[in-house]
């Protein structure tokens, strides 16, 4: 394959000034070098839109991918997730993807990772310069956006530091719809900010589901979670298990058939079951197409980036809207939360009382509830019976020391308040 | 929009940054612990988290009814927070087999909150108290149990008596048998 001239439409973009770039933008060779052998970018998710996002990167001049993703090539892939091949079906989507992109694009290194992003450590993630989102589920995308905010700090003055920001960009399609945004922690809004962006999905009543059912999707709905649970409650259902889904549509059937339901059939099943929406590849494409061109900018500046959420609709034409969302203040993932200074060995009821007695966070303060992560270090409520040993324990026994970060729960707040702690005392430093 | 690389510098991030002082939680998990630090219950309810103080994505409720045609009996519900959780609802079932128009001998139970109207606005205090109401008022036009349904529509005083008696004593409907509602989990 001929490389002459193979970056020319990038060097234009990355070599010369103009009206649109990004503030700080300084034109030159090295950000191509930069982008070809020292920016790192992963891309979570090697499906639909990860194969349009890999080959889009790359041929964008990113130079050192990595891509996640835990599943393995179904034959239902092969019509638009491009990379792969009928050869490949049982092999991990992440590996082959890897491999293909390889051997099409030379001079790009793709490291794979076949595993669930939640089986890598946080020292993982941080490697990165920006994530790439293709993901198809909310749970996954609020897993990747606590991991990237949970860099994040704030100055003294509550800015947030701009060397702990991990940026993401994401992007989602449902048929003909799809979304491209830009998630800079502390800048834009994170998931947890606008959660509300998520429609809720559409749940039947269970009433209906037992004694009136209407419609197909009834009858598999009342498969699944009323008979699977009444008949086979030793296996845990799996939508991947052909057997699985086999019992399924034919209980639904059966119900149907009862009920003089028409139009049951197996891929309806597996439709209702695993909630597919038909995945079609040219919307895959254009949301592919635009988050790599916000990665790019992001890592060069060479232009102005997507502020912040851009939808777009092909269903009748082209359409798209632009939304600059604005961040939730009390978000209790990627808000700045506040800084209080503690003796090491103030206790835990010290502590609240201080909280509670402070001219500024007592306002929002009556009678705070303390956690620290998962463990649960003073709860009101159902659990004040067992967690009130701990209010005698000095604070630096129960975190794990300068810099921890707690949340304050109190009915006054909208969400958990953050505060990190700073000890003073004696030593200056806590060691533990 | 903002400039975060400094390319000119290769500025690489310091990659041993990552603090490790603030310990990994879920969103879903964060919300869960504001609702409980917050559960305001009324008298004739418990909860209990059989994993432990700092488990509490999974814990049992024990309701018992102070008035209505439940009173008497104590029933034991078992909920399941998923880690979608505010966007998805908890997954609650009735652990205590009850002869209930809402209710099935599964421990499905037929509550709008729990479904096709839930918001993530909504609390486990609210579901709670939703349970509570069902058991206050039992809805026969949403059966789950059509048999105790029809039974409510059509003979209401009969209805009284077979809850009555299956709570406290327990006895065979219809071919099924309801121990008396101790509050435990039946088999
Ligand atoms: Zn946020």
């Amino acid at each position: 394959m001929g490389l002459e001239g193979r970056w020319r439409d990038i060097d234009y973009l990355l070599t010369r000034q103009g009206n649109v770039v990004g503030p700080g933008f300084e034109p030159g060779p090295e950000i191509r070098e930069f982008l070809q052998n020292d920016c790192r970018v992963l891309v979570v998710g090697a499906g639909g839109l990860g194969c349009e996002l890999l080959k889009d990167l790359a041929l964008s001049g990113f130079g050192n991918i990595d891509v996640i993703d835990m599943d393995t090539i179904d034959v239902s892939n092969l019509n638009r997730q491009f990379l792969f091949r009928m050869h490949d079906v049982g092999r991990s989507k992440a590996e082959i993807a890897a491999q293909r992109i390889m051997q099409r694009i030379p001079g790009v290194s793709v490291t794979a990772h076949h595993c669930m992003i939640q089986d890598k450590p946080l020292d993982f993630y941080q490697q990165f310069h920006v994530i790439v989102l293709g993901l198809d589920s909310l749970e996954a995308r609020r897993y990747m956006n606590s991991v990237a905010c949970s860099f994040l700090e704030y100055d003294e003055d509550g800015q947030p530091d701009l060397s702990t920001i991990k940026p993401m960009v994401d992007g989602g399609t449902e048929g003909f719809k799809g979304h491209a945004r830009v998630l800079i922690p502390g800048v834009t809004p994170c998931f947890e900010c606008t959660l509300w962006l998520f429609p809720p999905q559409t749940k039947f009543p269970l009433c209906t589901l037992a004694e009136t059912p209407r419609s197909p999707a009834h009858c598999i709905e009342y498969a699944k979670i009323i008979l699977w649970p009444k008949e086979r409650s030793d296996d845990s259902f799996d939508a991947d298990c052909e057997e699985h889904m086999k019992w399924v549509y034919e209980k639904a059937l059966a119900r149907a058939a009862e009920f003089g339901i028409q139009g049951m059939t197996y891929q309806l099943t597996q439709g209702v079951v695993k909630n597919i929406i038909p995945a079609i590849a040219s919307t895959n494409a254009i949301v592919a197409a635009q988050c790599t061109l916000e990665a790019l900018k992001m890592v060069t500046m060479c232009s102005t980036g997507l502020n912040n959420y851009m939808m777009y609709v092909g269903t009748d034409g082209v359409y798209t809207l632009t939304t600059p969302y604005e961040r939730d203040e009390k978000c209790p993932i990627c808000s700045a939360g506040v800084s209080y200074e503690v003796s090491p060995s103030t206790t835990l009821q010290q502590l609240i009382d201080g909280l509670v007695a402070d001219p500024d966070l007592g306002k929002h303060l009556s009678a705070p509830s303390v956690s620290y992560g998962s463990t649960n270090l003073y709860m009101r409520g159902a659990l004040e019976g067992q967690t009130r040993h701990n209010l005698e324990k000095p604070i630096s026994e129960l975190v794990d020391g300068e810099g921890s970060v707690i949340h304050v729960n109190d009915r006054k707040l909208v969400s958990a308040m953050k505060v990190r702690l700073k000890f003073n005392g004696t030593n200056g430093h806590m060691e533990t | 929009m903002i400039k975060l690389f400094s390319v000119k510098e290769k500025a690489k991030k310091d990659a041993a940054a990552a603090n490790g002082k603030q310990q990994k939680t879920t969103a879903g998990e964060l919300r869960v612990q504001k609702d409980i630090s917050e559960l305001d219950l009324p008298k004739n309810v418990s909860l209990r988290f059989p994993d432990g103080n700092d488990k509490i994505m999974n814990f049992e409720v024990t309701l018992k009814p102070d008035e209505g045609l439940y009173k008497g009996g104590a029933f034991l519900f078992s909920f399941a927070v998923p880690s979608g959780y505010p966007h998805d609802p908890p997954k609650v079932k009735c652990l205590t087999k009850v002869y209930h128009p809402n209710i099935d001998l599964e421990g499905n139970i037929c509550l709008n909150i729990l479904r096709e109207d839930w918001k993530p606005v909504l609390t486990i205090t609210a579901v709670i108290y939703g349970l509570n109401f069902l058991f206050l008022a039992p809805n026969a036009d949403d059966p789950l149990n059509k048999e105790a349904a029809q039974m409510m529509q059509q003979s209401p005083a009969q209805f009284e008596r077979l809850v009555a008696q299956s709570i406290t004593r327990g006895c065979s409907i219809g071919g099924d048998y309801f121990p008396p509602c101790r509050g435990e989990r039946s088999s």
